[in-house]
């Protein structure tokens, strides 16, 4: 028995494949964080996205395919407040790899580098999924990317010091197209101002916030429970008396609350992108915005 | 307020002054009206102008709040393009535990159990019992509470406890182990008391099983669950598939082993898991396990040829050998609408060494060999968000048993005892579940046991991570 395990280690190591040492292995939880890793080090960094637009970053499995990730990274880019709380702290310490722990410069965390909103005054599971450290969905405002964009380059610099021009080059370039991209997006946006919506999930106060949108609902209960037909009832009186434009979902989210308060209060329900990959537009950050935007202006129709 | 006072005190000196000083001339007298009154004038202009004072610093105070209200609303409305002073050095954020005590979890279970047949006579026909086995007591009862704490201990090291409190109300320690953070490549070493690695489910605690109970395979051969009192070494390969090989050496007091006296190992475990996606919608992981004891003087209750209740003793070698499969399906790799696992395990046990039949009589040694299997699948599927339904199917094979000379009083039996579990659960979140289970036990030979839970289980405290 114990010669099979022999055996087995020294197969391994004929198998054990000699992967490029020159590029930065990034491991992104989330994809919006590969597309800033990509556009801030283009080809000098080699980035795995954890998570696809389509699945719910609150509630990820701890694959061996991430477990292998983590171990093999340089850096992990993630948006912390407690987002990956369910499944990166097991990953982090099955890994084995002491360069990506909290409070390593391999461990990057957007949300240290933006202000929170919705900060909860009380922590009680009975509000639902509430965050400590406040929402943590901080991508739908594209002043929080340029925000995390400062310091990623910097983050990148610090670990790759020899490559740390480049990166600041790309974040240059980057910042002034995102400048002027967000003043676009801004200008279009203008009719949103005011509008009200109603959310499936809590997962938009910064795109709220940005764009001036009034928020009247949210199909969830609480925060990460299952919309109840009682609870989509309350929403559907609410609107009679205060109606909304839009029921906006993101792309992960399953389509029948939004669908049945759709057809409903007669409102057009709308799927934003919520994240890189999230639509066929949404190819990386710039696309991500330009369909945002898009799918909120249906509303002003 | 001192004012105040120091002013009636004044007040009241005054209103004393005349009976007090009815010795003294009326020059006197009058001298001290005049200072009285001097002394309220002078109290009385420095009340009004405190009270200026007062009413000055409270508008200033409002309208710092009102700036520090406006200062909030900008800092979270930062201008287009504009970064934080230095953007590098994050906004302070509390700890999640908001301090440096250990994270604490609290599992809350409790369980109602209808059994068909006594589970005091609950035994798995053909294999020698260890460990914690059978379905439990009958009716109410509190299933296993545990406490929990975790946290980092230093820049090397990270601690973890589990304590679990029986139905019984006796405290053990389930877990309580270090692990190294800080070792180079992909390198771990835990130390303490801890679930082994071997198999798919041994290291998992009781609270995040499927079903309510271990499946019988786990309870012929490890006594539902293996824990060792020693060290672990686990490695992860630098691939980009996980592969992940261990060992571990520890007590081994823990059943197929015994609590022996000595300065090495009484138990040895290697394992290697393997495992990938397959597309973005499914992943697996498969392994490879053995385990090795050598139990002295491991006792337990048995029924011989002859009908009688006897202890038997058995002292020897005991090795486990196992493989684990396991396969998650979800569409798009989201489960939360949907999503599917399918997972089996296969062991097989080698014994080979003394067996003393009855201790507490003749205690008659002889050799005793045996070599049995067994294995379990089950699907479980979640077919509506918060809703799942699995079916566990479990097979174990007496295989060869040699009592040597004492098979003449104890009886070798080629049953195979079987299990079949449906059940459903409900977690409305992720911290909470309700669970009713229906079985029909095989496990004594030629009697059913019909069994029926229905369990609740909670997740107070520490947000739980849960492995795959």
């Amino acid at each position: 028995m114990k010669n099979a395990f022999f055996y087995l280690l020294a197969t391994l190591g004929i198998l054990l494949p000699v992967t490029s040492q020159s590029a930065l292995r990034v491991m992104a939880c989330e994809p919006e964080w590969g597309a800033l890793v990509q556009e801030l080090a283009a080809d000098k960094a080699s980035v795995y996205a954890a998570t696809t637009a389509l699945q719910d970053p609150h509630h990820i499995q701890a694959r061996p395919s991430l477990i292998a990730a983590v171990r093999n990274a340089d850096l992990l880019v993630c948006t912390g407040a407690e987002l990956e709380i369910g499944w990166l702290p097991v990953m982090l310490r099955q890994s084995g790899n002491p360069k990506v722990q909290p409070g390593q410069p391999g461990y990057f965390e957007a949300a240290d580098f933006v202000s929170k909103l919705e900060i909860p005054t009380r922590l009680d599971r009975a509000d639902g999924d509430v965050h400590a450290a406040g929402n943590p969905h901080i991508q739908t405002d594209p002043r929080n990317i340029a925000l995390v964009a400062d310091a990623l380059a910097k983050r990148l610099a610090q670990i790759d010091p020899a490559n740390a021009a480049f990166f600041q080059g790309r974040y240059q370039d980057f910042a002034a197209r995102w400048k002027s991209a967000t003043q676009r997006w801004e200008k279009d946006a203008a009719p949103l101002r005011g509008m009200p919506i109603v959310v499936q999930h809590k997962a938009y106060p910064y795109l709220e916030n940005w764009l001036g949108l009034n928020e009247l609902a949210t199909l969830e209960p609480k925060p990460g429970v299952e919309p109840s037909s009682a609870h989509l009832a309350e929403v559907l009186a609410l609107l009679q008396r205060q109606p909304a434009k839009l029921v906006i979902r993101s792309a992960y989210n399953d389509s029948r609350g939004a669908d049945w308060l759709a057809e409903h209060a007669k409102i057009p329900a709308v799927v934003l992108p919520f994240t890189v990959g999230g639509s066929d537009r949404a190819k990386d950050l710039f696309g991500l915005f330009d369909d945002t935007i898009a799918q909120l202006l249906k509303g002003t129709k | 307020m001192f004012k105040h006072t120091s002013l009636a005190a004044a007040l009241a000196a005054s209103a004393l002054a005349p009976a007090l000083s009815f010795a003294a001339d009326s020059a006197d007298l009058q001298q001290i009206h005049k200072e009285i009154a001097d002394l309220r004038q002078r109290y009385e202009v420095r009340i009004t102008e405190l009270e200026a004072r007062l009413q000055k610093a409270e508008s200033t105070a409002a309208s710092a709040q009102a700036k520090a209200e406006q200062a909030d609303q900008k800092a979270s409305q930062p201008a287009p393009g504009v970064s934080a002073p230095d953007a590098t050095s994050p906004i302070a954020s509390a700890p999640a535990g908001g301090s440096f005590n250990p994270n604490v979890s609290l599992i809350l279970s409790g369980l109602y159990t209808n059994l068909s047949r006594k589970p005091e006579d609950y035994r798995i026909a053909g294999f020698i019992p260890g460990g914690d086995i059978g379905p439990g007591s009958r009716g109410f009862s509190l299933s296993e509470s545990e406490l929990g704490f975790a946290a980092n201990i230093d820049h090397l090291f990270y601690g973890q406890a589990n304590f679990s409190v029986s139905p019984q109300n006796e405290i053990s320690a389930e877990e309580a182990f270090i692990q190294t953070t800080a070792l180079p490549a992909g390198m771990k070493i835990k130390a303490g008391r801890f679930f082994s690695s071997i198999g798919y489910l041994n290291d998992q605690h009781s609270h995040t099983w499927d079903f309510v109970d271990n499946p019988l395979v786990y309870q012929a051969f490890l006594g539902t669950q293996f824990s060792h009192d020693g060290v672990q070494l686990k490695w992860l390969a630098p691939t980009d598939t996980f592969i992940e090989l261990g060992a571990e050496a520890g007590r081994g007091s823990d059943f197929p082993g015994s609590d022996v006296d000595r300065n090495g190992a009484g138990a040895q475990a290697l394992f290697v898991h393997v495992g990938d996606d397959i597309g973005v919608s499914s992943s697996w992981r498969a392994g490879l396990s053995y385990l090795h004891a050598t139990p002295q003087g491991r006792t337990y209750a048995d029924t011989d040829a002859f009908g009688n209740s006897v202890t038997n003793s058995f002292s020897g070698g005991s090795n486990l050998v196992g493989a684990d499969f396991i396969w998650k399906w979800a569409p798009n790799g989201n489960g939360e609408r949907q999503n599917f696992k399918l997972q089996g395990e296969y062991f097989r046990r080698k014994e080979s060494g003394d067996l003393a039949y009855n201790t507490a009589a003749t205690a008659q040694a002889s050799r005793y060999s045996s070599s049995q299997s067994g294995w379990y699948t089950q699907g479980v599927f979640q077919f509506l968000p918060t809703w799942r339904v699995g079916l566990r199917y479990d097979l174990l094979d007496s295989g060869v048993v040699d009592y040597g000379s004492n098979a003449a009083n104890l009886n070798a039996t080629d049953y195979k005892p079987t299990k079949t579990s449906l059940m459903f659960d409900w977690s409305p979140s992720e911290f909470s579940r309700l669970r009713l289970q229906v079985a029909r036990d095989k496990s004594r030979q030629g009697a059913a046991d019909n069994q029926l839970f229905v369990q609740y289980q909670m997740s107070l405290g520490a947000h739980g991570a849960h492995s795959y």
